[in-house]
């Protein structure tokens, strides 16, 4: 299994992109792993179908850091229809890494988020 | 003192799968043989039901059932009939105070005092009641030092004051507090105390007289015994007063068309089939740390506690939250500034070190730390001082690593 903390995951821990509030947004959503303490807000600002802007702000652990640098990076200009469509699988596969059961809460705190903020474009 | 640490961990096979640095014996313990035995015995050689069947291995089940409890009940300096066998610490705390519910009369605007310091499963079971009954709940805040502040207590636990419910050790930074004045208090008001002493049993020596509670309670497994079994010790002279919380089989003499009686006590109290097999693990686990030596057990165990905390405090951006070795059962909490807790506790998984990250079950608590979580590093009988210095390495590569 490939180690954890590979290079870019601690690199897109240590220096998260797109990490800020957007007060434009069209829609926020928060999130928490209480017993982690980590915490994300979300940030999407949605125009013509299209994420156009996708920023986050919180506190965490590297894995839940990394793992909403690389979501928001990934997402970005991304049609809605699609980011609504992406799954678990693709967020590892962003995060280039499989967690153990007590990290997949950290790992997915901030595709949780996505999937809320996205409920409604998910479509039948 | 190390040496005491190697000579008992021979008792615990899990030390013979390689190497290993276990350090959240807060969460759960490891098993030494004689508890393995005591309860593979029971499967092996007498399995049966208790107080029922009058063959040999049901008579020898119920014999060894009732030893476990007066072994367990020796080992806080209680009699046996004071004892009731749980399925755990959460278990014995919703008991208790469903038992009290249902003795006390309570009315709405009576008060319950807690602390901020409680774990979960003191605290919910007080606020679900509370919100039942329309009782208030008052908490005693802690000092900066993160001990219980008493000087508070005279305008927190007055004559409305009805259940206090209060634990005995911290499983956050292992301090252990002075409960006198807070059962002084109650007992003036004639407040009901009831103590979690589940930080504390088997790791400190712990006497019911001595405290001056009217209930105590601990789980088995986070000293030596097993999963799944709790102690709920209510004293003589409340605990016949106590109506049951928990109805079923085993606990009613008559039970007619509309009538019912209860048994005495504690059976009273044990609806149903108990955990047999883990109520005579339990009993096996209080004789084995008993022959330890409480007294020795926490000597080591202090002196591995000041060890820690002198080797955690030469890391640099680490901020302890662990009460004075003397006062201490063990537990060394602490963060690393701009390192999650969560990072530290897989660094140091990765190395084979296991340790425990997040809010312990006491959140109220942690937050008055400031910290949204922390590292949890205990130590019990079965440690060493190269556990401590692989935990210390550990923290450094962590530290490394996330610069």
């Amino acid at each position: 299994m490939r180690e954890l903390y590979h290079a870019r995951l601690l690199d897109h821990a240590q220096h998260p992109r797109n990490k800020g509030a957007c007060p434009d947004a069209t829609r926020v959503v928060h999130a928490a792993n209480p017993s982690c303490g980590d915490t994300l807000a979300l940030f999407l600002t949605l125009l013509e179908g299209r994420i156009v802007h996708a920023s986050f702000t919180g506190e965490g652990c590297a894995v839940s850091q990394a793992a909403a640098s690389l979501l928001t990076e990934a997402i970005q200009g991304m049609e809605v229809h699609v980011a609504a469509g992406f799954t678990e699988r693709d967020l590892y596969g962003l995060l280039g890494v499989e967690v153990g059961e007590a990290r997949k809460r950290c790992a997915l705190l901030a595709w949780g988020a996505l999937v809320d903020a996205l409920r409604d474009e998910r479509g039948v | 003192m190390s040496d005491l640490g190697t000579a008992w961990r021979t008792a615990f096979p899990q030390y013979e799968h390689g190497p290993f640095v276990y350090l959240d014996t807060a969460a759960t313990s490891l098993t030494p043989r004689p508890v393995l035995a005591a309860m593979d015995e029971y499967y092996r050689s007498y399995r049966a039901n208790v107080h029922r069947g009058l063959y040999a291995t049901a008579e020898r089940a119920s014999t060894a059932y009732e030893a476990a409890r007066a072994h367990v009940a020796s080992f806080v300096g209680a009699s046996s009939e004071e004892v009731i066998f749980t399925s755990g610490a959460t278990a014995s705390s919703n008991m208790a105070l469903g038992m009290l519910e249902r003795t006390l009369r309570l009315s709405a605007g009576d008060e319950v005092l807690t602390t901020v310091a409680e774990h979960h499963s003191s605290l919910l079971p007080v606020r679900d009641l509370a919100q039942r009954r329309g009782l208030v709940v008052r908490y005693l805040p802690c000092t900066a030092e993160h001990t219980l502040d008493t000087s508070v207590l005279g305008i927190l636990l007055s004559v409305r004051t009805r259940i206090v419910a209060v634990q005995l050790a911290s499983n956050v930074t292992g301090g252990l507090h002075n409960l006198a004045p807070i059962v002084h208090r109650a007992r003036e008001v004639g407040a009901v105390v009831l103590v979690d002493a589940s930080a504390a049993v088997g790791h400190v020596p712990v006497e019911v007289a001595s405290l001056g509670a009217d209930m105590l309670y601990w789980s088995g497994h986070k000293c030596c015994g097993p999963t799944g079994i709790g102690v709920l010790w209510v004293r003589n002279g409340l605990i016949d007063r106590c109506e049951p919380h928990v109805l079923g089989g085993g606990m009613v003499d008559e039970v007619g068309e509309a009538s019912v009686s209860w048994r005495e006590a504690p059976v009273r109290f044990e609806a149903g089939t108990p955990n047999i097999a883990g109520a005579i693990g339990c009993g096996a686990a209080a004789t084995f740390v008993a022959a330890c030596s409480l007294d020795t057990v926490h000597t080591h165990v202090r002196e591995l506690t000041r060890y820690a905390q002198e080797a955690l405090r030469t890391v640099p951006r680490v901020r302890l939250y662990s009460a004075p070795p003397e006062q201490n059962v063990g537990t060394v909490s602490f963060v690393v500034q701009g390192v999650h807790p969560h990072d530290i506790a897989q660094v140091c998984a990765d190395r084979g070190v296991a340790v425990r990250a997040g809010h312990h079950c006491a959140a109220p608590f942690i937050r008055t730390l400031g910290e949204p979580a922390t590292v949890r590093a205990s130590l019990y009988l079965y440690n060493t001082r190269a556990d401590v210095d692989e935990l210390v390495r550990a923290v450094q590569a962590a530290c490394v690593l996330f610069g």
